[in-house]
């Protein structure tokens, strides 16, 4: 698994927008593997009904890392993060294939109980989407649902250290007791990692965590998931390519539904190897 | 011409109008081809046009209809001779009824025969009285077409003169159309209000021979009046409490059927069944409560009264044969599709993201029904809750056959009760006087059960105010 494969380099020489969608993609350039990963995905299909939405792809997500996937809408990328927490189970003619590990162990196991698994694995949404109830019982919500807390005192602990961990605390904690849904847009999508984070999660998805947010809120989103990797292992589904190149340490471009390349976040930034991912990243395409 | 000849007759000039005022418009414009010089569109100008057209005529057609009536007789009155004249006004009545049924069956010739050949002075007065009746008819009609003709005319002419490349048509149309909503909302709110007042001043007429606090506190009912001095028996009471307590007894068994049978139907139908299954089962549900409430209550009265008696007497109890508890039970069946539909859509209308954030979090389905869906839909729930509660107080025929009416005060749903609704239908069926006590009861318990459905309304939707859990 730590091998590295060399980058396959691919003869492209069409620039232009029409021929773009002919190019035949063939296999993933650049380096998918991580030294320690902690999750590996291999051959990964997904198709919703007759489409196919996700096309053999592969991937190790680093751990205490932030590996970010981008590419242009609809290439797949939040139908593959929303895989590695089984959220797509919801969805009655989503039909998932390949193999899916945590720490080596098989997510899509029959033994294994995705209500546990997501425990693990959390995720924070698009557009915020905090309980319509208080600031407190939002991050108390996951850590009374597990059964994490034996007294008042031990929840308090937990509601405290998660809303420090998400910065959060010394904006709210004299209103704890307010609703959530009376915060600002940046503080309510911290809410929601803070209750994320409530968990104790080994894994954390963003799909596009900051995409609703101004600039000022999606600044101190990012300077927290840079935190955040310190303990956690984290993928984020981002629109934004300056965000990329800022937070994470590894990324992936998607198109189509397949991964066209992936490798250390400044060298995707810097030198791609990948036509259609240099297309992308110069604004030329998507 | 007549009323309904002449509505349809101004329908077509309406539409007429409406082609009509598309055509000035674009000739104004000079053309179809320069119609962008307009600020507003053809068919705007052509929708005033139609409107102006037709409203005001309309509206007088209306008018004249309801004052024809009156005026006409006014007219014939005063024809008549004096001995006629100074009848009461009772008598007079009668007497232009006579006219009136003689004028609708004969004809014009034939009165004018009857007045000639008769020699019985009263006879042939009746003849010509009728006679002119038939012609003041007549000029009615005429008048009535020719005026309404006019004004719709006459309207349409003057607002077409007015047309230019700057007539703010749209805006005329929009603020006509804006009269007309009001308007329409006016008729409901009216009609409330006059509904509230027909029962109040009943209301007021009854408590003037039985005291309200009699009324209110009793705790005896037995309605009958005595209609002669001397008769025996009746004295009448009036306490409505036992009434009340019918009715909160039934009201209460049937929605501790309805409410957790309804809720856990709108929670399986909105997050456990397939899609399948929900297209068949909902459906199937509203046809429970199409069933019309006659069927569920000789259901209730020959049925389930006696499957409960019988159970009861096995077990040593002993149960009224028209038992609170059929009726109550019977009802709440009635109502659980009521209340499962709209929780249904209270749930599924709570926002798919909180969904996702709670099993994002590792809450297993129950969890999230029961922490995150229900609360949020807790407004829509408890509305849909209310509405069973006013639509069992309300309800009439189960009870009737169910219920019984006996007006027992009892907590036991084995006893037979008697509701407001009962009582009301008991006192106002058959030959009654309109102004004993017995009947203006009616209206006062008519009253109370407003009142109290009122009360519940704005209880509720205080509730709700305090615990909604907003979401965006």
């Amino acid at each position: 698994m730590n091998a590295i494969t060399s980058a396959k380099q691919e003869q492209v020489n069409v620039t232009t927008k029409a021929s773009l969608s002919q190019i035949e993609l063939t296999e993933t350039v650049g380096n998918i593997y991580a030294d320690d990963a902690k999750m590996s995905i291999r051959n990964a299909n997904v198709y919703y009904g007759d489409k196919q939405a996700i096309d053999n792809i592969s991937l190790d997500l680093a751990k205490n890392q932030v590996t970010a996937l981008i590419g242009p809408s609809g290439c797949g990328k939040s139908t593959f993060l929303r895989c590695l927490n089984r959220m797509n189970d919801t969805i009655d003619i989503c039909k998932i294939t390949g193999q899916f590990t945590l720490d080596d162990e098989d997510i899509y196991a029959k033994s294994l109980d995705p209500v546990l698994l997501r425990a693990r694995v959390g995720m924070v949404f698009q557009k915020p989407n905090p309980f319509p109830k208080s600031i407190y019982e939002n991050v108390a919500y996951g850590a009374r649902i597990h059964g994490l807390i034996n007294n008042k005192a031990e929840l308090d602990e937990i509601v405290e250290t998660s809303l420090q961990k998400a910065g959060l605390f010394n904006e709210v904690k004299d209103r704890l007791n307010d609703p959530g849904t009376g915060l600002s847009g940046g503080q309510q999508q911290r809410l929601c990692i803070a209750r994320t984070i409530a968990v104790s999660p080994e894994v954390i998805l963003m799909d596009e965590p900051a995409s609703a947010l101004d600039p000022i809120a999606t600044a101190i989103i990012e300077e927290l998931i840079d935190e955040l990797k310190e303990k956690y292992t984290i993928a984020i589904v981002t629109h934004s390519m300056q965000q990329a190149a800022r937070v994470s340490q590894h990324t992936a471009y998607f198109h189509m539904g397949k991964l066209v390349e992936m490798g250390k976040t400044e060298d995707i930034f810097t030198r791609p190897s990948h036509k259609l991912t240099e297309n992308y990243i110069t604004g030329r395409f998507g | 011409m007549n009323s309904s000849l002449l509505f349809f007759v101004l329908l077509g000039l309406t539409l007429f109008s409406y082609w009509f005022g598309v055509q000035r418009s674009l000739k104004v414009a000079g053309g179809a081809e320069h119609k962008k010089e307009l600020t507003s569109l053809p068919q705007q100008f052509g929708l005033l046009t139609a409107m102006v057209c037709g409203l005001p005529a309309l509206i007088t057609l209306l008018i004249f209809n309801s004052a024809e009536q009156i005026i006409v007789e006014q007219l014939l009155i005063s024809t008549l001779p004096a001995n006629i004249q100074s009848l009461s006004s009772v008598d007079i009545g009668l007497y232009l009824n006579n006219i009136h049924a003689m004028a609708s069956s004969e004809s014009a010739t034939n009165l004018l025969q009857g007045s000639g050949i008769s020699s019985d002075n009263y006879v042939q007065t009746q003849y010509q009285a009728a006679f002119t009746l038939q012609e003041l008819n007549q000029q009615a009609s005429w008048l009535k077409t020719a005026l309404v003709l006019i004004i719709a005319c006459v309207s349409v002419t003057v607002l077409v003169r007015k047309f230019s490349l700057t007539y703010q048509a749209r805006q005329k149309s929009e603020s006509i159309i804006l009269a007309l909503l009001v308007a329409s909302s006016a008729v409901a709110i009216l009609t409330t209000i006059g509904i509230i007042i027909s029962v109040l001043f009943e209301s007021i007429h009854f408590f003037k021979s039985v005291s309200p606090v009699e009324f209110m506190f009793g705790t005896q009912w037995s309605p009958q009046t005595a209609m002669r001095v001397d008769q025996v028996g009746g004295s009448g009471s009036f306490g409505a409490i036992p009434l009340f307590a019918g009715t909160m007894l039934i009201t209460f068994i049937a929605m501790l059927l309805a409410v957790p049978v309804g809720l856990m139907i709108a929670i399986y139908l909105s997050q456990y069944a397939s899609a399948k299954l929900r297209a068949f089962a909902k459906p199937m549900l509203e046809i429970l409560a199409g069933i019309p409430t006659v069927v569920y209550g000789f259901f209730a009265a020959l049925t389930v009264a006696p499957v409960i008696r019988n159970f009861g007497e096995s077990l040593g109890l002993s149960v009224a044969s028209e038992s609170a508890l059929a009726a109550g039970l019977v009802m709440g069946t009635m109502i659980i599709p009521f209340v499962s539909s709209l929780s249904e859509d209270a749930i599924s209308a709570v926002p798919n993201s909180l969904k996702e954030a709670s099993f994002g979090m590792g809450a297993t389905k129950s969890e999230t029904v029961l922490k995150v869906l229900l609360p949020a839909a807790l407004p829509g729930i408890v509305g849909a809750i209310l509405l069973a509660v006013s639509r069992a107080i309300g309800e009439t025929m189960i009870v009737v056959m169910a219920a019984g009416m006996a007006a027992n005060l009892t907590a036991n749903p084995l006893d037979s009760v008697t509701t407001v609704t009962v009582q009301i239908v008991t006192l106002l069926t058959g030959d009654q006087e309109f102004d004993s006590p017995k009947t203006l009861a009616a209206f006062a318990l008519g009253l109370m059960l407003f009142i109290t459905t009122l009360g519940l309304n704005v209880l509720a939707l205080k509730v709700v105010r305090k615990y909604r859990e907003q979401y965006d």
